[in-house]
């Protein structure tokens, strides 16, 4: 299955030869298709951003899923000793950029944690910082877009992806997770992942995936792919594909052992080694093929031209009708509530 | 630019993440949605905008020759779907109909600035909507303006450079020497120094190719000091030795429009399409647009920051016009009432002081009617007086007469009786 969507190789075509040399006979080539090379220099120089949240108790190996999937350390764990001390009181929004390169692609990555989420005795309403934390992202942004003089490239700090992560009991989605799957769907793309995946046998796993799908349906909950957001047929069917193994179960792994002669990332236990990036141990590489080599520039297109806009469409019906309100679930300078609405507003006036 | 984020940390990779596919999906996104390019030319009728479109694209786009005799200047626009393997062009071709043809030539870079504002504005308006579609929003805004310069052989015309001067902030000026097989190598070098130094002393922005990326700086530096591209067009195809090129034919000799020794055709081909139409694309969005929108923005009244550089709000800004509009729409209401009021009172007298005359006129018919009619009632007066006059003396004559008749019966009776 990772064939359909693994481009690990991803094609470069030949950019057009510069010069007489494709006049010669070829009348009618212009040149219309040199724009896709150009594209590709525009985004080398430009640079990507990439914003991904993860959410989870702690315990889970959020962390350690970050470093695997990005190879690198991006997310440090907390070097305090004590669980005590390692839950903060409340939830805390801990944001990491980091620049990384890949074959002359430059991305800035940033890792925005949750320490804190699920660990309390009362985990009510634990949805709230985080959904507020995604909202001030997209008012940032907003405020950004309306300026009289903006930037050249408005920086993007929206959430991109949420990466929810179910503790492995193999049964079905407990309240919190269902409420704040349901919640937070209809603002952040959110993929759910089953965490330590390797507690549960093939059998329990699949049986598990299929109740969580369910679940996800009966409660209403879009997860990504979601399935309104299709653009054709062709999509489709790669999303529906998708959508039928998701939630990824995956396992993460900081450590390399020698299995086969190959250095590989893994887990050694005394029954073996689970290797992470064998599809036959757990479904790490589909989770890092979706979300990386095949899907990142869909997340973001999503998060930029559906959930933005959906905030943005509510900001500005907000103020409307009443010009001194403050967006709900924001901590806006009141300085710069800006009346998102002015610009349009006075605009039609004037026409 | 290359900007290195200070809150961001380097990291290294320990191995391939993949995430060096993303141009690509950028790119195959792009592909699927299709691209927009909208070129504008302007130039004089007959300077050949229409034959050199055709040459460039490849295409006949089907265009029939302008009159001289527009009244002013006008523009046509017209859009059509190109395919190059698998990428589609939405390219729009705006020709100016009428350019340079009137006697005065005040107004005409006025209809140009005047169209290349509204695609703004329209962009603008789509901008601010509350739902809105950008992605799916037809681009109109010019990307490239292509000038054709008539091959005179020296120097700019005034209209060119007051154009050009009033465009350069606008949009990506790119400018050519239209039927350049009309001047021979040395004038043609001479009138391109000529041109190229008019413009700078008369402080024109023409659009410079981009120098910044090393894969493209040398050839666009090339071509910058090739500038302004001296062309030619053709749709007509000769034979050259065992092939068919896009060639003028003459009685001494044949311009082959394909060869770059024979005029620039190829290098702006080369420019415009195949190495910075991205360019042009984006210096229209973030630099001509933006200054657009700035102003426009700003003409309204709204500011970032209020006089004391404190980020103004612009809901303040809002509700100080809200409250101005609204003080403004009650004045003119009053005004309104005020003059209503005083139309009311004129159109009163008016109606009493015509009450008033009629009145008089009737008073005075009035009076004349009694006056006759007491002339007459005299008159009637004196009438019946003579009636009974006439009456009692005609009762008196008859009397007479009755007493004499009388007599004279009596008479007779008197002698009937003596006999």
């Amino acid at each position: 299955l990772s064939e359909c969507f693994n481009m690990s190789a991803p094609p470069h075509p030949q950019p057009p030869a510069k010069g007489a040399s494709h006049a010669a006979g070829d009348f009618s080539y212009v040149g219309i298709d040199a724009i896709l090379e150009q594209m590709r220099r525009k985004a080398m120089k430009q640079g990507f951003e990439l914003n991904i949240m993860i959410v989870g108790q702690s315990g889970l190996g959020k962390s350690t899923l970050m470093n695997t999937l990005f190879k690198s350390k991006v997310s440090r764990k907390s070097v305090v000793s004590t669980p005590e001390e390692r839950i903060p009181k409340t939830i805390e929004i801990k944001s990491i950029s980091h620049d990384i390169e890949e074959k002359g692609v430059r991305m800035k990555l940033t890792v925005i944690d949750t320490p804190g989420f699920g660990d309390h005795i009362n985990n009510e309403n634990c949805w709230q910082p985080i959904m507020k934390f995604i909202n001030d992202q997209y008012e940032q942004y907003l405020q950004e877009e309306i300026n009289i003089d903006r930037k050249k490239r408005i920086p993007d700090s929206r959430v991109h992806c949420c990466m929810y992560f179910i503790p492995p009991t193999g049964h079905c989605l407990r309240p919190l997770d269902v409420e704040f799957m349901s919640r937070l769907s209809k603002v952040v793309n959110i993929v759910p992942v089953i965490a330590k995946a390797d507690t549960l046998t093939l059998e329990e796993r699949d049986f598990f995936k299929q109740t969580i799908r369910e679940e996800l349906r009966a409660n209403g909950i879009d997860v990504y792919p979601q399935k309104e957001f299709d653009e054709d047929s062709d999509d489709r069917m790669i999303n529906d594909k998708i959508r039928e193994m998701i939630p990824f179960a995956v396992v993460g792994s900081n450590q390399e052992y020698q299995v086969n002669g190959k250095r590989l990332l893994g887990r050694k236990t005394k029954w073996g080694t689970i290797e992470v990036e064998n599809i036959a141990h757990c479904e790490f590489a589909h989770l890092r093929d979706l979300l990386i080599r095949t899907h990142m520039q869909n997340i973001k297109d999503i998060t930029s031209s559906i959930h933005y806009e959906v905030y943005r469409v509510r900001r500005l019906n907000e103020t409307n009708g009443q010009p001194n309100a403050q967006p709900p679930n924001t901590l806006v300078n009141p300085q710069q509530a800006n009346g998102v609405a002015a610009q349009h507003q006075v605009l039609t006036h004037e026409m | 630019a290359n900007s290195v984020d200070k809150n961001a940390r380097p990291l290294s990779l320990s191995g391939h993440v993949g995430f060096d596919s993303l141009p690509h999906q950028l790119v195959n996104k792009s592909t699927c949605q299709g691209f927009c390019f909208n070129i504008l030319c302007i130039g004089e009728t007959g300077i050949g905008k229409s034959t050199l479109m055709d040459t460039l694209f490849n295409t006949n786009f089907e265009n029939f020759e302008s009159s001289h005799f527009e009244p002013k200047v006008k523009l046509r626009a017209q859009t059509y779907d190109l395919q190059e393997s698998n990428v589609r062009l939405k390219l729009t071709i705006v020709n100016t109909v009428g350019f340079g043809d009137q006697m005065n030539k005040q107004e005409s870079y006025q209809h140009v600035v005047d169209y290349i504002d509204t695609q703004f504005e329209s962009y603008l308006q789509e901008e601010l909507k509350i739902k809105r579609s950008l992605h799916n929003y037809h681009d109109s805004r010019i990307h490239a303006c292509l000038y054709f310069i008539a091959p005179s052989g020296h120097s700019l015309k005034s209209l060119d450079l007051v154009t050009m001067k009033k465009l350069d902030s606008k949009v990506n000026i790119i400018p050519v020497i239209a039927k350049a097989d009309t001047i021979s190598k040395s004038e043609l070098h001479k009138f391109k120094i000529k041109i190229m130094s008019e413009l700078v002393s008369n402080g024109v922005q023409i659009y410079q190719f981009p120098t910044d990326d090393e894969t493209v700086s040398k050839i666009n530096t090339a071509m910058n000091g090739i500038l302004p591209f001296a062309v030619v067009g053709s749709s007509e195809e000769v034979k050259i030795g065992n092939k068919m090129v896009k060639a003028r034919q003459y009685p001494w000799g044949v311009v082959q429009v394909e060869n770059e020794n024979h005029c620039d055709f190829v290098k702006l081909r080369e420019m415009l399409i195949c190495v910075n139409m991205e360019d042009l694309r984006e210096q229209t969005h973030t630099r001509h647009y933006e200054l657009y929108r700035r102003c426009k923005l700003e003409e309204m009244g709204f500011t970032d920051t209020n006089p004391e550089s404190k980020p103004v709000s612009l809901q303040e800004t809002y509700e100080a016009k809200r409250h101005e509009f609204l003080g403004d729409l009650q004045r003119r209401e009053e005004e309104m009432r005020q003059m209503f009021v005083q139309r009311v009172k004129e159109k009163e007298t008016e109606l009493k002081e015509a009450e008033r005359e009629l009145q008089g006129k009737f008073e005075q018919l009035k009076r004349l009617h009694s006056e006759e009619k007491s002339k007459l009632d005299e008159k009637r007066r004196s009438l019946e007086d003579e009636i009974n006059t006439f009456s009692k003396k005609k009762a008196a004559a008859e009397l007479l007469q009755g007493q004499s008749f009388n007599t004279n019966a009596n008479l007779k009776k008197d002698k009937d009786r003596k006999k």
